[in-house]
């Protein structure tokens, strides 16, 4: 599904160039749940991002799904996100004036989705996190794992092939932490890819392999014992 | 681009963030507002200027004799200068191609009576042609015609002030009234936008002036009417060409400067437009000044706007808008408030100045504000266009930014 090969990327800092990712290689099949841990500063947010066509690789191939990625145009980048990849952020990154609903629908919205049939799949998606008697209420009104939840289901509503997660329980407490993770192995359990970036070792041993940064290249990369984290929640 | 989909997404947007909205079109509301009153309120102080200026004809040169101020040709100086019926036959012989009419003007103030009631009034002995000069409108009955000039009639035309002052309700045509011991036949009633000077006066055929004054010859002042054709240059060089004519016929030194003075209402006429002119256009200035301060406003609301939602733009970008469609987004939502609140600010200002009407007339001197509707089309339009002008550009930055930029932007 994910392939990437000699990946490199540095950024410019004033004078001094930072070079964050030194030759990554790695390949993910469909249905893998995989998690890419790491001290702050060893670039898997950078990888996370270049994965995610929200920011570009200085050299290296990026293979989705078959399809080289290069040489993005912003319009074609905007495309490829629409269609193959799902993003949930630590920080939620909801529009604060639209509804949970208009929220989950807005990528459908870009797909040139009809309104009655953007509505009636946000609902689905809504019901299966949990928040369809929230549909109507404004994230204001969510308290910080049911924004989160709304955001996944708004990641989810495009149907991508992948799913991006950066750091998706960051700011969460434990207990909201492993609900969010129970519904996001509950997502894989059907066959979806999903990525997760974290530095949590009990959120990442949720995962079903984790890959290790360190200083810009991958330093181990294994499979696991999946913990369950519906374990963890009543 | 226009679908009803990409409306309902603005509609929400703009609902969703009302105060914005607000901010934004009264923005553009105001600077409209103020540019149609403005404009209005100059053209009414235009208005008011005109009104001040029209009330005579202005092809007209007035000839007034004076006293000598130069011994000349065996003349002693402080010699009275008068005109003569000799005069209105020479001038008529002389500038044949330039004349309309020529008339001259005797001021007699006279006690007039009717009935019981009586009044000093003034009395001009004109030739007929005058009734174009004064721009004197006839209420009723006629003017004066060659008929009474030649004749030496007593007929009398008086103004509307004289007919109430005299005649109260009843009508004054083809009554005869007492001018100063002589019996006249009203035969019309005039009115002129002069003031109610003008229309306590008393015109007679200046033939019968002079007859009731022992068949004198004596004309007092001449009024010149020459072809509006000749324009300004033309009407000037008449009146150096009649002075010095003139002058001449009367042994009057060239340089004197009091024996014979002409007031050219031309002259008065073009400094006039002149000033007219440079009230319009710092009028104009002004205006436009208002709707570019207008256009600065919407940019710097715009560059805010686009500022606040770079996180929203991130977002969007990042679930899949394509730049064009954040730029389409941001200007359809710029167009939209500017042109319905540009519009909603046209009408009220509009409205405002039809309301004003004339009530500002007296005391500040603006009569009938208005603004043509091309104009304020216009102006309205030019702050639409350069609205979504100076819209697309912090538009396409913010479509530019990558949505990683953005989403780090709190």
């Amino acid at each position: 599904m994910i392939e990437i090969r000699d990946l490199h990327k540095s950024y410019q800092m004033g004078s001094n160039s930072l070079h964050v990712l030194k030759g990554i290689n790695f390949k993910a099949e469909e249905g893998e749940l995989v998690a890419i841990m790491g001290s702050s500063g060893s670039g898997k947010s950078t990888l996370l991002n270049i994965l995610g066509m929200l920011d570009e690789a200085d050299t290296g191939d990026y293979i989705l799904d078959g399809v080289k990625i290069e040489k993005l145009s912003e319009t074609k980048a905007a495309r490829y996100r629409n269609k193959f990849l799902g993003f949930v952020f630590q920080s939620f990154n909801l529009i604060n004036y639209k509804t949970a609903m208009e929220n989950v629908a807005l990528p459908l919205y870009y797909q040139k989705v009809s309104r009655k049939d953007r509505e009636t799949k946000a609902l689905k998606y809504l019901e299966q996190v949990g928040l369809k008697e929230w549909a109507n209420h404004l994230p204001s009104e969510l308290s910080g794992g049911q924004k989160q939840r709304v955001a996944i289901a708004r990641a989810m509503a495009a149907e991508p092939k992948v799913l991006l997660a950066d750091e998706p329980t960051g700011a969460l407490d434990s207990t909201t932490s492993y609900e969010v993770m129970d519904l996001i192995q509950q997502i894989n359990d059907q066959g979806n890819t999903i990525l997760v970036v974290t530095h949590e070792e009990d959120i990442a041993h949720m995962c079903k392999r984790i890959i290790h940064l360190r200083d810009g290249v991958i330093v181990e990369d294994k499979k696991i014992d999946q913990v369950r984290a519906s374990e963890y929640v009543q | 681009m226009f679908s009803r989909d990409t409306w309902r997404e603005i509609f929400i947007t703009l609902r969703k963030n009302k105060l914005r909205t607000f901010l934004s079109g009264f923005t553009v509301s105001l600077g409209i507002l103020i540019f149609i009153t403005l404009y209005g309120m100059g053209n009414g102080l235009i208005n008011t200027f005109d009104e001040f200026f029209s009330q005579d004809a202005t092809n007209v040169l007035y000839v007034f004799p004076g006293r000598t101020t130069m011994p000349y040709k065996g003349y002693k100086s402080n010699r009275t200068i008068e005109f003569d019926n000799t005069d209105l036959e020479d001038i008529k012989k002389n500038f044949p191609m330039f004349l309309e009419h020529l008339s001259p003007r005797i001021f007699r103030s006279a006690l007039v009576k009717y009935k019981e009631e009586s009044n000093n009034y003034t009395t001009i002995g004109v030739d007929w042609g005058q009734q174009f000069a004064e721009k004197t409108i006839m209420m009723k009955g006629r003017y004066l015609n060659q008929m009474d000039v030649e004749d030496k009639t007593r007929n009398a035309v008086i103004g509307r002030l004289v007919e109430i002052d005299l005649f109260g309700t009843e009508n004054a045509i083809g009554k005869y009234i007492d001018v100063g011991g002589s019996v006249f036949k009203v035969i019309g009633v005039f009115q002129d936008d002069g003031g109610d000077n003008e229309e306590r006066q008393i015109y007679i055929p200046y033939t019968t002036r002079q007859l009731i004054e022992k068949n004198t010859d004596e004309i007092g002042q001449i009024v010149v009417q020459f072809k509006p054709e000749l324009g300004y240059t033309g009407a000037m060089a008449l009146e150096r060409n009649l002075e010095r004519y003139m002058k001449d016929k009367k042994f009057i030194h060239p340089d004197d400067r009091n024996a014979i003075f002409i007031r050219n209402v031309t002259d008065n006429l073009k400094q006039n437009q002149d000033f007219a002119g440079v009230l319009q256009m710092i009028v104009t200035i002004v205006a436009f000044g208002t709707i570019i301060a207008g256009i600065i406003g919407i940019s710097n609301i715009m560059v805010f706007v686009v500022k606040e939602r770079t996180k929203e733009i991130g977002i969007r970008k990042a679930i899949g808008a394509t730049p064009r469609s954040v730029i389409n987004t941001i200007l359809l939502e710029s167009v939209f408030i500017t042109t319905v609140s540009g519009f909603v600010g046209m009408l009220i200002g509009i409205g405002l100045l039809r309301s004003l009407g004339d009530s500002l007339a007296d005391d500040y001197f603006i009569t009938n504000p208005y603004i043509s509707t091309g104009v304020a089309v216009f102006a309205t339009v030019l702050l639409i266009v350069f609205g979504a002008i100076a819209g697309y550009v912090p538009a396409r930055r913010a479509a530019r930014i990558k949505p990683i930029v953005a989403l780090r932007d709190e």
